[in-house]
């Protein structure tokens, strides 16, 4: 399905000996499709460098949650401190990678994923921090809302996260980069045509030297 | 120096209308004792600056839900849907915003400063224009310190003096919240004696707690929640 698809490709986008944030939902599903010996340091808002796979129940620590209130576990080598320390390692860049969903987001890298006017707003969280001062912000969401229409946008048309922030984007049809002169269309899902693609995108899309297949 | 306190008079000192901090980042820091006695004292128009709202039923959430509080600031409720109900019929004033800019405003507080200068959110809509300012040749905003009247926190353990330790998550906004309010009652389910726990261990000095309640944490509230673990 498409949100496995997403996830196995945005798998490999970690490295070992990188310290990144995985954002509520999706992203944090992330941390199943690492393999088990990738040494990355996951960070946590709520005050957790080292965050692990999900606990089970024998293992669940009713005081050990990440920022989505799932139970977890952590590496060796991890910390825990308060809030402030942890946006402090957020904003002062120590971290390599931001994985986020996404509403919108547009060919000059513009993020919107906190406020949907008039229709959900349940605040901020730590979204505009991350999204304005993490070196790369990768974003996995569907191509597509649920009612076909494109994601990845021309411009954003929701309140953003932040300006000109996202490096990547993966989606269950394409990878692609925001560069200086637009969105890069890098690869494309297995079984789906350029042409697909790019009928099924708002934005303008330049194609790569080679679009490979995902 | 001892301020072991009964649960009844530690919050007997809240009045109507207090500002009241209270720790937790969902369930792990959150004092569900000394909100159960807050809910049963029946205090009224309060204002409550917690990260979340908790989820409904459990936490501040009951609070809310029974009229006591006049206004929330907090970074995110998205895991209560009755709280964003209240919220948006209008019944609760909520105010966001990004969490680390809400621990730091506490955090500045207990360090008994005024404010201090930051670029996030600079151009998006949680910006008050009036608050920018030119600054060593960058544009930031203003943001003012956040203090309070008390705060209420959990904390995994307490000497009678008032020093503690946090445990894992739990820690989140409590070690700021001490620093930033003016009376601080402390809920724990292991109350030592001082010298029990080693001074360099301590995350928060006695200096900064008020009151220190000792409770029972067997309740449902302090175990594990369902479906929040791997089956």
């Amino acid at each position: 399905m498409s949100l496995e698809r997403i996830l196995k490709r945005a798998a490999h986008e970690i490295t070992d000996g990188q310290t990144i944030n995985l954002g509520i939902g999706v992203p944090t599903m992330l941390v199943n499709y690492l393999p088990a010996d990738r040494d990355v340091m996951i960070h946590s808002e709520n005050g957790v460098l080292g965050a692990g796979r999900k606990a089970s129940v024998a293992t669940a620590d009713p005081a050990l949650i990440d920022a989505g209130g799932s139970y977890i576990t952590t590496r060796p080598g991890g910390a825990f401190f308060d809030s402030a320390v942890s946006f402090a390692m957020i904003r002062r860049a120590k971290l390599d990678m931001s994985v986020m969903g996404a509403f919108e987001v547009d060919q000059e890298g513009n993020l919107a994923n906190w406020k949907i006017p008039g229709k959900f707003s349940p605040g901020i969280g730590g979204a505009m921090e991350l999204a304005q001062k993490t070196k790369n912000i990768l974003i996995l969401c569907t191509h597509q809302d649920k009612h076909g229409n494109s994601k990845i946008l021309k411009k954003c048309t929701l309140p953003l996260t932040a300006e000109k922030c996202v490096s990547r984007i993966i989606t269950d049809m394409a990878v692609m980069d925001v560069t200086k002169d637009g969105l890069v269309l890098k690869e494309i899902a297995e079984g789906l045509t350029i042409e697909q693609v790019v009928q099924a995108t708002d934005a303008d899309l330049i194609l790569g030297e080679e679009v490979r297949s995902f | 120096m001892d301020k072991h306190t009964v649960i009844e008079e530690a919050i007997a000192l809240i009045p109507n209308g207090a500002d009241i901090m209270i720790g937790g980042f969902g369930s792990p820091g959150t004092p569900f004792t000394l909100i159960e006695e807050l809910l049963r004292q029946g205090q009224t128009d309060l204002t409550l600056i917690k990260n979340d709202a908790n989820e409904t039923g459990i936490g501040i959430s009951r609070l809310i839900e029974n009229g006591q509080v006049k206004k929330l600031i907090t970074t995110h409720i998205g895991l209560n849907k009755k709280v964003v109900d209240l919220m948006n019929d209008g019944s609760l004033e909520v105010s966001f915003f990004p969490q680390g800019i809400l621990a730091e405003k506490i955090r500045t507080a207990g360090a008994g400063s005024f404010g201090f200068l930051t670029d996030i959110g600079l151009h998006s809509e949680i910006t008050d224009k009036k608050d920018i300012i030119d600054w060593q040749g960058k544009q930031v905003k203003i943001e003012p310190a956040l203090y309070a009247n008390f705060a209420l926190f959990h904390a995994g353990r307490a000497d009678t003096f008032g020093n503690l330790t946090y445990r894992a998550t739990a820690m989140n906004f409590c070690p700021l919240m001490a620093m930033a309010a003016e009376t601080v009652i402390v809920e724990t389910p292991n109350l030592v004696t001082p010298g029990s726990i080693a001074p360099e261990t301590v995350h928060t000095p006695s200096a900064f707690v008020s009151k220190v309640v000792k409770i029972d944490a067997s309740g449902p509230e302090y175990d594990l929640m369902e479906g929040r673990y791997e089956p």
